[in-house]
C-alpha cells in the first residue's frame, strides 16, 4: 500500500474526505490551523464544501445544519475553540444528529498556550456542553491511526447517530509520519427516516429537535440515548496493552503521552522492572474491561497525562479502587520524557 | 358551496401556542401561503429560532430544524451549502437575531448566503415574560427596564434593515408591518419577492416584521396595534431599504 508523509493535521483532513466528509466548517486556531488550510484546498476539488465560519460557535452549528440534512459534517479546532463549540455539541447530541468533532488539544485554561496537552480529557469525556449525553472520544497516538480514527468516527457517528471526537494533542497534529489511507467504502446509513433534506411531498414532514417542554418526554428521550450509550460501552471500546501479561508496575497513558511511556516502558524493562503500558484508544467509552485485564497481576498502576490528573479518575472508577494508583503529569504544554517517566517508576518500584 | 378561505397547506392544522392577539399567526399564515402558491413545501427546509416562535416546527409542513438561540442563521448556512437546490429559511425574533445571533445575521447576510430570513421585531422578549429587547424603544417599559428604556443605561436600539442594507451581500432587505390588510398584503408580497430571490440565486434577503405582544406590552390586541401604528412605524420606518435586481454575485465564480 502506498505509503505519504504527512503531517497530522493534513491527514486528518484527507481521511475525512476519503471517509465521504462532505462538507468542513471552521475556524482558525493554533496549532490545528493545517486541517482547516488543507480542506479549503482539498474539499472542493472533492465535490465538497469548505467554508470558514465567523466563528467557532457559528462553525459547529453549521455542521449541525449540514448533518440535520444526512451530510457527513465535521469541524475542527484546538482546545479553547472546542469551549465555544460545546453548546453546538450539546444541541447535535440532544437531536441525535451524527457529526465529527476534532480537538488538537492545546495548554489552557483560558488563552493558556499554543504547545501540545491533554488537558481536555474531563471535557471530552465528562462534559462537552450541558445536559445529560456523552460522546464517542478517540485518542490517536500516531498519524496513521488519526486517519484511521477518523474513518472510525464518521463510520460510529452514523451507526449511533451521535457526536464523535478525534481527541488529539499539538504534537501529533504537528508532526510528519508515513501513512496508508485504507481503502474506504464509508457505509451507507439509511437516513431517509428523520433527514430533514426536504419532503419532496412524498412524506410527513421531519423535525431535527432537542427542545421537550415535557419532562417526562424529556427523560424518555434521554433514557433512549442511555440505552444506546450502554451498548456503545459494550462493544467499541478499544485499547493497547503492551507487556501487561506478567507487569508489576502498569503505566497507563493515551495519545501522545503514551509514545514517551512506552520508551521509558522498554527502558524498565532492559533494567529489569516489570513494567507495561494500558493505552486506551477510546476515552468514552473507557476500556473498562481492557484496563481489568492489564492490570490483573499489576502492584501498582501510574497515569501518566500532559495535565494535572484527569484520566487518573477514571483509571481508579475502573478498577474500583482495588490498587494504589499514582500520577505523574506534565501540564501547560510541557511534554514529559522518558527519562522522567522512568524515574517516576523507580520510585513507585522502590514502594512495591 | 365554494371555499374561499382555507389553511394553507403549509400550515399544520393544530392549535399553536401563541397569545391571543399576537400576529406571529399572521406571519405564520403568509409565509406558508407563498410556500403553498410556489409549490415549494417539498423542498423548503425552515429553521426555527428560541423564543415565542421555538415551536414553529410543530406548526410548519415542510422539514424543519430547531436551533440554538441566536445560531438559526449557521444552521441556515449548513442546510444550504450542503442543499443548494433546497429553499432554505429562518423565522427568527429580536431578541434571537439581533442580540445573542448578532454575528450570525451580520455574517449570513455579508456572505450573500442564498436563504431567507423572517425577522419578527416586536420590540421585547416574549417567551421570557418581556424583557428589554435589542429593539425596544427608548422610554419603553419592560421587565428589565422598569423605569423606560434609558439610552444612557442601556443603549439604542439596533436597526436591523438599516444595518444589513449597508453590507454587499444583502440583496434584499424590507421592513414590513401586520397592523392592517395592505400592511398584511405588502409583507406577503415582500416574502414572496425573498423567496423568488433565492430561486433566483440572488443571495441574502430579509424581510423585517414589525409585530406586536400585547401579552407583554400589557394592551389589548386592538390598543396593541396601535402602538405599533403610532410609537414603531415612527422609529422604524416601512419600506425597502436594499433591492439589488441582478443579484449580490458577478455572474461567472462570483462565489469562489
Amino acid at each position: 500500500m502506498e505509503r505519504n508523509l504527512m503531517k497530522g493535521n493534513e491527514a486528518l483532513a484527507e481521511a475525512a474526505i476519503r471517509a465521504g466528509c462532505k462538507c468542513f466548517f471552521g475556524y482558525p486556531i493554533t496549532p490545528q490551523t493545517e486541517l482547516a488550510a488543507y480542506m479549503a484546498k482539498r474539499m472542493h476539488k472533492a465535490g465538497g464544501v469548505f467554508l470558514q465560519a465567523e466563528s467557532e460557535i457559528a462553525a459547529i452549528n453549521m455542521v449541525l445544519g449540514a448533518a440535520s440534512t444526512g451530510v457527513r459534517a465535521m469541524t475542527s479546532s484546538s482546545s479553547p475553540g472546542i469551549s465555544l463549540k460545546s453548546e453546538g455539541v450539546s444541541y447535535i447530541a440532544g437531536s441525535d444528529l451524527p457529526a465529527v468533532i476534532i480537538n488538537v488539544e492545546r495548554g489552557g485554561p483560558g488563552l493558556g498556550g499554543i504547545q501540545p496537552s491533554q488537558a481536555d480529557y474531563w471535557q471530552a469525556t465528562k462534559a462537552l456542553g450541558h445536559g445529560d449525553f456523552q460522546l464517542l472520544v478517540y485518542a490517536p497516538a500516531s498519524v496513521q491511526e488519526m486517519v484511521d480514527y477518523v474513518v472510525k468516527a464518521f463510520d460510529r457517528a452514523d451507526k449511533y447517530r451521535m457526536p464523535a471526537m478525534i481527541l488529539a494533542d499539538g504534537l501529533l497534529g504537528q508532526m510528519m509520519e508515513p501513512v496508508s489511507f485504507p481503502e474506504i467504502n464509508p457505509d451507507a446509513y439509511d437516513k431517509s427516516g428523520w433527514a430533514a433534506n426536504g419532503h419532496k411531498n412524498a412524506r410527513e414532514h421531519h423535525i431535527i429537535n432537542s427542545l421537550y417542554l415535557k419532562p417526562d418526554e424529556l427523560e424518555n428521550s434521554i433514557v433512549e440515548r442511555y440505552k444506546k450509550y450502554d451498548i456503545i460501552k459494550e462493544t467499541e471500546t478499544e485499547a493497547e496493552l503492551y507487556l501487561t501479561e506478567d507487569c508489576d508496575i502498569l503505566l497507563c497513558a493515551f495519545g501522545a503521552t503514551a509514545r514517551v511511556v512506552k520508551s521509558a516502558v522498554n527502558t524498565a524493562r532492559e533494567q529489569g522492572i516489570k513494567a507495561g503500558l494500558f493505552r486506551p484508544k477510546t476515552l468514552w467509552p473507557f476500556p473498562v474491561k481492557e484496563i481489568n485485564e492489564a492490570a490483573k497481576n499489576a502492584k501498582a498502576l501510574l497515569s501518566v497525562e500532559m495535565s494535572m490528573g484527569q484520566m487518573v479518575d477514571d483509571i481508579k472508577l475502573a478498577i474500583n479502587c482495588s490498587k494504589p494508583v499514582h500520577f505523574f503529569g506534565r501540564t501547560g504544554g510541557v511534554i514529559p520524557t522518558p527519562a522522567e517517566v522512568l524515574e517516576e517508576i523507580k520510585k513507585i518500584g522502590g514502594s512495591l | 358551496m365554494a371555499v374561499v378561505f382555507e389553511r394553507p397547506h403549509a400550515l399544520i392544522d393544530v392549535p399553536t401556542h401563541y397569545c391571543p392577539g399576537c400576529t406571529h399567526g399572521i406571519v405564520h399564515r403568509i409565509l406558508a401561503e407563498v410556500i403553498d402558491e410556489m409549490g415549494i413545501e417539498g423542498d423548503t427546509i425552515g429553521v426555527c429560532p428560541v423564543g415565542c416562535s421555538v415551536m414553529a416546527y410543530d406548526y410548519f409542513n415542510c422539514d424543519m430544524i430547531e436551533a440554538a438561540h441566536g445560531r438559526a442563521p449557521a444552521v441556515a448556512t449548513g442546510v444550504k451549502r450542503t442543499n443548494p437546490d433546497k429553499f432554505v429559511f429562518t423565522y427568527q425574533g429580536d431578541g434571537d437575531l439581533a442580540a445573542i445571533g448578532t454575528a450570525e445575521t451580520v455574517h449570513v447576510a455579508t456572505r450573500g448566503e442564498n436563504i431567507v430570513v423572517i425577522f419578527i421585531n416586536n420590540t421585547i422578549y416574549g417567551m421570557t415574560g418581556g424583557q428589554m429587547a435589542p429593539t425596544t424603544l427608548p422610554g419603553q417599559v419592560t421587565q428589565t427596564t422598569p423605569f423606560g428604556r434609558s439610552p444612557q443605561l442601556a443603549g439604542y436600539p439596533v436597526k436591523v434593515c438599516e444595518m444589513l442594507s449597508q453590507l454587499t451581500g444583502t440583496a434584499y432587505a424590507e421592513r414590513v408591518a401586520v397592523d392592517t390588510v395592505p400592511h398584511i398584503k405588502a409583507a406577503k408580497k415582500a416574502i414572496r419577492k425573498a423567496f423568488e430571490n433565492q430561486k433566483a440565486g440572488k443571495g441574502f434577503s430579509i424581510v423585517e416584521v414589525l409585530s406586536t405582544c400585547p401579552t407583554n406590552w400589557g394592551l389589548t390586541p386592538l390598543e396593541a396595534i396601535k402602538r405599533l401604528q403610532d410609537e414603531m412605524i415612527p422609529y422604524y420606518p416601512l419600506g425597502v431599504y436594499k433591492d439589488v435586481e441582478e443579484g449580490v454575485f458577478p455572474a461567472e465564480g462570483g462565489n469562489e
